[in-house]
């Protein structure tokens, strides 16, 4: 039995308006977070003990500081999309929830710029 | 509810958790939520030690002395663990999402696989890293 209009299968956006693309995309970030995180974890452990010159000098070489910044970006999108499914289901209150799920994307923008300004800064 | 003004008890609530026992699926899936909200808020010491790295030696050297620290080495470990659970688990979950390893006994087998994988990759990182220390 069908309950849904034919237009809005064919738009396929469901009760959200947005169809598909908070799942996709943090799967496709999750995806891309996959190896970032593995390269992460073994350049940290690189700098253990390191002074301030020599992490600048690792992220002024081009690689690193580009995985950097694509482990920033993929690692705040792919934050925001999942702390805003925990606020819709545990903040009841929707004005609440409104107001939570913009502050905390908004925080996310912010530390992803600053992420990413440090490290262009340390290698341009 | 009629029901609930004759008992003059309250209806129980779903999900009621502290009726269940813990098993792997559920404690797992509580732990990969929390794990990403530890990781969430550890997405700030890196914002701080990149912009510290960024800002000259002085920042640098206040920063690293927090991750130093007794307390900063104990989130290190902490944030060390969520993330390679939060990863290997997050890899248990797109299997999911591909339709594979959805047998009941395959679930249990892929979790304990996760805790297993997670804890030693955790002690193998922090032991080379110790390791790497002193050179």
């Amino acid at each position: 039995m069908k309950m849904r209009s034919s237009l809005g299968r064919v738009r396929g956006l469901g009760s959200a308006k947005d169809g598909v693309s908070h799942w996709w995309l943090q799967r496709l970030t999750a995806v891309a977070l996959v190896p970032l995180c593995l390269w992460f974890v073994g350049s940290l452990i690189g700098q253990v003990g390191a002074d301030q010159a020599s992490v600048a000098a690792w992220l002024a070489q081009p690689c690193p500081a580009i995985v950097m910044i694509l482990l920033a970006i993929a690692t705040f999108y792919h934050a925001a999309l999942g702390l805003q499914v925990v606020i819709e289901d545990y903040v009841a209150s929707e004005g609440l929830r409104l107001v939570a799920i913009a502050a905390m994307k908004l925080a996310c923008f912010a530390l992803a710029t600053a992420a990413v300004f440090a490290v262009l800064k340390l290698a341009l | 509810m009629a029901t609930e003004r004759a008992t003059g008890r309250p209806r129980p609530l779903s999900p009621h958790l502290q009726i269940y026992r813990p098993q792997i699926t559920s404690v797992l899936s509580i732990l990969h939520r929390a794990t990403g909200i530890a990781l969430s808020v550890g997405t700030l010491m890196l914002v701080w030690w990149l912009v510290a790295a960024a800002s000259g030696p002085a920042a640098f050297a206040s920063a690293q002395g927090f991750i130093t620290s007794w307390f900063g080495l104990l989130l290190l470990f902490g944030w060390t663990f969520a993330l390679f659970f939060h990863l290997c688990n997050g890899i248990r979950h797109l299997f999911w999402d591909a339709g594979q390893g959805l047998e009941i006994k395959q679930v249990y087998a892929s979790g304990w696989a996760v805790v297993a994988a997670s804890g030693g990759l955790t002690v193998l990182a922090w032991i080379i890293g110790l390791a790497g220390r002193g050179s």
